[in-house]
Formats: C-alpha cells, sequence, structure tokens
C-alpha cells in the first residue's frame, strides 16, 4: 500500500503539479445531497460557517457532493490535504466517516446528524422530536378545526421521529386531535419539490386541515406558499422560517446546525476542538420553536406559557418521548 | 447499420475527427462560461483533465465511473438494436442492486466463488425480470416502452426506499442502508488485482473486468448469434422481419430481458463492490446517463467503452473541479456534462456536412448522383 501511495505521489507531481499535492489550513464543510441553499438543512450549516468567516476572518471551504461515491471521496481528500477540521453535514455521512476517520487520526471531523464513537470524531445529532413536540402543541392549540397535518419529505426514519414528536405533542394539548401525515416521495427529490409540497398541503386543507407542520426542506416552501393561499398555518423546520410569510409562519421547529458549524470551527482554530458524541436537545439550546417578531401576534400569552412548561418538564425529565 | 448516417467520409474522420470536434466545441464552450464567472479556463480544464487521469486514485475513481457507465450503456444499446428505447435502466438497476444484496446476505455463508456468482445471478434476474414487465406489456398490449419503462423507475425508487426503511433496515440505524455484506460477497478492488503494477488505492473493483467481459458477450450476440440477428432484423423493420418467419414479440422480451439484466449488474459495483451495502439512491442518475453513452458509442461495444471512459473522466474530472475552485459549483459540472452530450450526441452530425465537403471522394458523390 505504501508503494501504490508513493507511486500516486510521484504520478501527481509529474503531471500537471496536480493539487492533490498542496496543502490547506482552512477548515472544509462538506454539505448532504440536498445542496447548499436549500433555505433549510444545508443552509444552516452554510450560515454558520459564515458567521465564522466574517466574525473572525478566517476563510473555508466548502462542496457539495453529487453522489453517494464522492461522500467518501470527499472525506478523503480532503483529510489527506491536512484540512484542520472537516465538517460533514448528515446522516448519510455516518457509515462514510466510520470507515475514513481512523485513517487519517490527525484531522479532526465533525459530523452533524451522525453517532459516531471515534477519537478524532465529533458527532452532533439532535433531539428533533423534542422540539417537534413543542410545534405540535402550538399547532393543537392554534387549531380551530381540530385536525392539523403532517408533511414529511422523503420517508425515512429520520423524518418518522419529527412527525412521531409533533404527535405526541399535539395529543398532550387535545387527545381527539386528528392528525394526517402525508411524505412527498420516496427518492432524494422529494426533499426538492415545493410543487408536490403545495399540492400535498392543498389537499389536507380541503380535508379540514388548518395548520400543517413540515420536516421536507426545500418542499416545504410549497407548504407554506399553499397556507398562505389558503389562509392557513404552517409551520417551518431547520432553519428560522418565520420570516418567509409573516402571518402564515405559526412558528419554526429550529434545529441549531449553524451553531454546531459555528462553534466547531471556532474550537478547531483556538485549538479547543474535543472529540465526542453529544445529542442537542431543548435543554442544551439544540432544537426549539422560534418567536420573533415575524410571528408573536400569533402566539398568545396563554400558549406561550403551556409551551414554556413543556419545554420545562422535558428539561427535567417530567415527560418523556417516543414510545 | 441503421444508427449510422450515410456518409462519404474515410472511416478515420468519422470515428475520429468528428467526434473529437464535437467534444472541442463542448469544452470552448464551457471555458467561456467558467471565464464569465472568473475563474480561469485553461486551469480548470488542466484540473479536469489531471483530476480524471493525472494520479492514480483519480484514475480509480474515473474507472469506478466508467464501469456503472458500461453497465448502462449496454442495457440501452441491447434494447435499441431491437428498436426499444429503454429509459427504465435506473429502476432495473435498483432492482439490480436489491436482488443483489438480498443473495448477499441470504448466502452469507457461502464462499465466494459460490457467493458472487449467485449475486451475479440474482441481481441481473431482478434488472431482467424489471425490464420484463414493460416488454410484455409492450408484446401484448402495445403499450409505450418509453412511458412503461420511466413509470417503473418511481415503483423501483418506492420499493428501494421501503425495504430500506423497513425490512432491510441496517438495525438501530436512522440513515437509509442496509447491513453490511460479508467480505466474501465483496469484489476484489482493482489496486490489490494489479499489486504488481502498482496501482494506486481507489474505488474501481473487479466490476469493471466483468463490465468488458460483458462488452465482449454484446459484441458476440448482436453479430454472430441467430438471436442477434433476429433481434436487429426487428429493430430495423418488424414487418420484414414477421414475413421473414421471425417473431416481432419474442425479439422484443429477449432484448429487454438482456438490456434488463445489463441495468441490473451495475448493482455489482456500487454494492459488491464500493459501498458494501445498499444506500438509497445508489444509482444516482447513472441509468440516465447510461442513454448517452449508448449514443455517443453508437453502440458498438468498444465505442461504449470508449464513450463510458469519457463520462467516467467528466465524472471524476468535474468532481475535482469541483472541489478545487471555489466558483465552480456542482451545477456548473452537470452543465458541462450536458453540453458534451448536446454536441457529442445530439448535434452530432453538425460538422458533417462542411467535412464532406472537404473529404468527400468525388467519384462516389459523382456516382450517388
Amino acid at each position: 500500500m505504501k508503494k501504490s501511495i508513493l507511486i500516486a505521489a510521484a504520478l501527481s507531481l509529474m503531471t500537471w503539479g496536480s493539487g492533490a499535492a498542496l496543502a490547506t489550513s482552512e477548515p472544509v464543510l462538506i454539505y448532504d445531497l440536498g445542496g447548499k441553499f436549500d433555505k433549510s438543512f444545508n443552509e444552516a450549516a452554510y450560515s454558520g460557517a459564515e458567521r465564522y468567516r466574517i466574525e473572525t476572518g478566517n476563510t473555508y471551504k466548502d462542496f457539495e457532493p453529487t453522489n453517494e461515491a464522492q461522500m467518501e471521496q470527499a472525506l478523503k481528500r480532503f483529510a489527506r490535504k491536512g484540512a484542520p477540521l472537516v465538517l460533514a453535514i448528515g446522516i448519510a455521512y455516518q457509515t462514510p466517516l466510520e470507515k475514513v476517520a481512523p485513517e487519517f487520526p490527525d484531522v479532526h471531523f465533525t459530523a452533524v446528524d451522525a453517532n459516531i464513537n471515534l477519537p478524532n470524531v465529533q458527532s452532533v445529532s439532535f433531539r428533533e422530536d423534542e422540539g417537534s413536540y413543542l410545534v405540535g402543541m402550538i399547532a393543537a392549540m392554534k387549531s380551530e378545526s381540530g385536525s392539523i397535518g403532517f408533511i414529511g419529505g422523503m420517508d425515512i426514519p429520520l423524518i418518522r421521529k419529527f412527525g412521531a414528536g409533533y404527535t405526541q405533542g399535539a395529543r398532550s394539548v387535545n387527545p381527539d386531535i386528528k392528525i394526517m401525515e402525508n411524505f412527498v416521495g420516496a427518492t432524494p427529490t422529494a426533499w426538492n419539490d415545493p410543487i408536490r409540497g403545495g399540492e400535498l398541503a392543498r389537499s389536507q386543507f380541503a380535508r379540514g386541515v388548518d395548520v400543517i407542520y413540515s420536516a421536507a426542506g426545500p418542499t416545504g416552501l410549497g407548504v407554506i406558499q399553499a397556507a398562505k393561499e389558503a389562509q392557513q398555518y404552517a409551520i417551518g423546520v431547520d432553519s428560522n422560517q418565520n420570516h418567509i410569510a409573516p402571518g402564515t409562519v405559526l412558528t419554526s421547529m429550529v434545529k441549531r446546525v449553524d451553531v454546531v458549524v459555528y462553534e466547531s470551527m471556532l474550537a478547531a482554530s483556538d485549538g479547543t476542538w474535543a472529540p465526542g458524541n453529544a445529542v442537542r436537545g431543548l435543554a442544551e439550546d439544540g432544537v426549539d420553536y422560534a418567536v420573533d417578531e415575524h410571528n408573536a401576534a400569533l402566539i398568545t400569552d396563554e400558549m406561550t406559557a403551556r409551551v414554556e412548561e413543556a419545554k420545562r418538564m422535558i428539561i427535567a425529565g417530567e415527560i418523556t418521548l417516543g414510545e | 447499420m441503421s444508427t449510422r448516417a450515410p456518409t462519404d467520409l474515410p472511416r478515420l474522420v468519422d470515428v475520429g475527427l468528428i467526434p473529437a470536434l464535437n467534444l472541442l466545441t463542448a469544452l470552448v464552450i464551457s471555458g467561456l462560461v467558467i471565464w464569465v464567472l472568473g475563474e480561469d479556463p485553461f486551469e480548470a480544464m488542466s484540473l479536469m483533465v489531471s483530476g480524471a487521469f493525472g494520479y492514480g486514485e483519480a484514475i480509480s475513481y474515473t474507472l469506478y465511473y466508467t464501469t456503472n457507465f458500461i453497465f448502462t450503456g449496454l442495457a440501452v444499446s441491447f434494447a435499441y438494436r431491437c428498436g426499444l428505447f429503454n429509459i427504465g435502466g435506473e429502476g432495473q438497476a435498483v432492482l439490480g442492486g436489491i436482488g443483489i444484496l438480498i443473495a448477499a446476505l441470504l448466502f452469507k455463508d457461502l464462499p465466494g466463488l459460490l457467493l458472487i456468482p449467485l449475486c451475479i445471478i440474482f441481481g441481473a434476474a431482478l434488472g431482467a425480470l424489471w425490464a420484463a414487465i414493460p416488454a410484455w406489456l409492450l408484446a401484448k398490449r402495445g403499450s409505450h416502452i418509453v412511458i412503461t419503462t420511466i413509470m417503473f423507475n418511481f415503483i423501483a425508487a418506492a420499493f428501494l426506499s421501503y425495504l430500506l426503511v423497513g425490512p432491510l433496515r441496517r438495525a438501530g440505524a436512522q440513515s437509509t442502508e442496509s447491513e453490511d455484506i460479508v467480505s466474501a460477497a465483496q469484489l476484489m478492488p482493482l489496486h490489490d488485482v494489479f499489486a504488481f503494477l502498482g496501482m494506486a488505492e481507489g474505488p474501481a473493483n473487479m466490476a469493471f473486468v466483468i463490465a468488458l467481459l460483458l462488452c465482449l458477450f454484446y459484441g458476440v450476440f448482436m453479430n454472430r448469434t441467430k438471436w442477434g440477428y433476429e433481434l436487429r432484423v426487428v429493430g430495423q423493420n418488424p414487418a420484414a422481419a414477421r414475413f421473414g418467419g421471425i417473431s416481432a414479440n419474442r425479439g422484443i422480451m429477449i432484448a429487454m430481458i438482456l438490456s434488463g439484466a445489463m441495468a441490473g449488474l451495475m448493482g455489482l459495483n456500487e454494492v459488491l463492490g464500493v459501498q458494501h451495502r445498499l444506500v438509497t439512491n445508489f444509482t444516482s442518475g447513472f441509468g440516465f446517463v447510461g442513454i448517452a453513452v449508448a449514443f455517443m458509442g453508437r453502440h458498438n461495444p468498444i465505442g461504449i467503452i470508449l464513450a463510458a471512459l469519457l463520462f467516467g473522466a467528466l465524472y471524476q474530472g468535474g468532481a475535482e473541479m469541483a472541489f478545487e475552485m471555489p466558483a465552480i459549483t456542482r451545477d456548473l459540472v452537470v452543465m458541462i456534462q450536458g453540453l458534451v452530450i448536446l454536441f457529442a450526441g445530439a448535434l452530432e452530425h453538425m460538422y458533417r456536412p462542411a467535412l464532406n465537403r472537404i473529404f468527400a471522394n468525388p467519384k462516389k458523390i459523382e456516382a450517388a448522383r
């Protein structure tokens, strides 16, 4: 193996002076397949990295893979070039990272959504069900028709977790509430299909639903649009989406991927980065419901009081989620 | 051959100069776009070439993509030579991958020499089944093959997603992927097989060799067997085939079954060769690129290998470009690939009239008049 690496290095020096031999000192951010500007999950990572760039003046590199094989390739490539920190966004990096990280013990990796126990990996996942529980409560309290909706992107376990928390939260307010659940599709295009998201939302509204929570990335923008047209409510996801349609977006279940990316880059630059496996829930400010000037008028004091109470109880362990 | 336009050009111009000119045009236009975006087009192009062939691992990645494109390109060609447009390579590859994984999990206690052939049989069989249903619908009901094969892609994707969320899901995993296959089922990477050549580590594996063997099979089958002959006659003129005692329906079934089997075997590269597990979306659009590969390769086995190599290099070199140049996103890489398809595939004959005037043999033209 050593021999083949030598030959590869020699080859790369001979031809073109390929970039493979150049070193980099910038942290590298690798997105999920959904792409950088999805107004949701990946974009949250991007905004965290931008915050790091603006506040510290340091630069970073980023890369959008087009297929599964490129995930492993990108991890290896940036690790080999000596990147001090490689951040991998999304659950799909679980297996590639388990394979690549041990090969590069000197490189630090931060994985978002994955769950990895290795000495040079920091993995952070989120209690999406806790945040979804709270927005489920808000949905149930706001609903006048007694039926609310959930629209998931691709039908994968992670998204079912969003739906489960939402359902449990809504039932805690109104045990008889009717919950309609739809998934957009079975391929990754499901994350990027606002037209279909809008269609599903309209059909749910037509059947009496008056609040819809979408956990579907950019597809959710279609849900928000449909809610605006039907003068009903939508709940945003991952990033704070309240500003997209003030008066229509009831609240957003924010998942602070940006904070993880920002903190991890900062820690790497001042040398305090540490490996470990963390789960961020309500207690760690990893997830939350968003209230700002765009939706303050929609959330009454009574609603806030009940949600804050539930939040306290979840943090204290008095409410357990997921059965 | 029905797929080749009538030409008076010397063969070297026809198969060498025209594709080269088309490719050059596509690259020049890509270069202009890169220049407008504020990057150096020459540096970008040299990154693309060195990224595809410049060092050992790059070559391995190029061959890995090439392998996928040979499988899906062959799938399109098998059907097209019978006059059928199989756009379902994507779905057939999904089913093939499922078959390969199921075989690898079911017979995991067998030694590799038995296990891998079983995986091949399962993968080919499920891929073939997925193509046989649209073929049967065409033969019996006259359903349009383009429509049915496209629709079957969605059914396959939904089925894969169902399996990976449900029965085949890796225990305790949040992501949609299956259990890992046993090491006996894994195809040997090329850098181990050709260690004596000093090949660098990378994803290319024995599936590449299998793909090359299938190209040989394709060439022999089409040109040297009775079935291949029947299939081509059906493709060129179904009425004449019927008149000559050849069953068009049988030709359709054989062509589509072989086509689906080829696409299904793409899973060998992905499941047994690289990922060692089944993941959603492992086909990543390779099935669709197979259409471009087959047409650029003019449904000729050598042509398919060369076209697959070109697209493999574009995929790997394009990734390299996106790694290195911040202004170049993956969308631009797709655009460059699209331009190559446009000029080398769709506008294939753009330069032909001009070249005809330059190279044409005056006597032949006289004779044609």
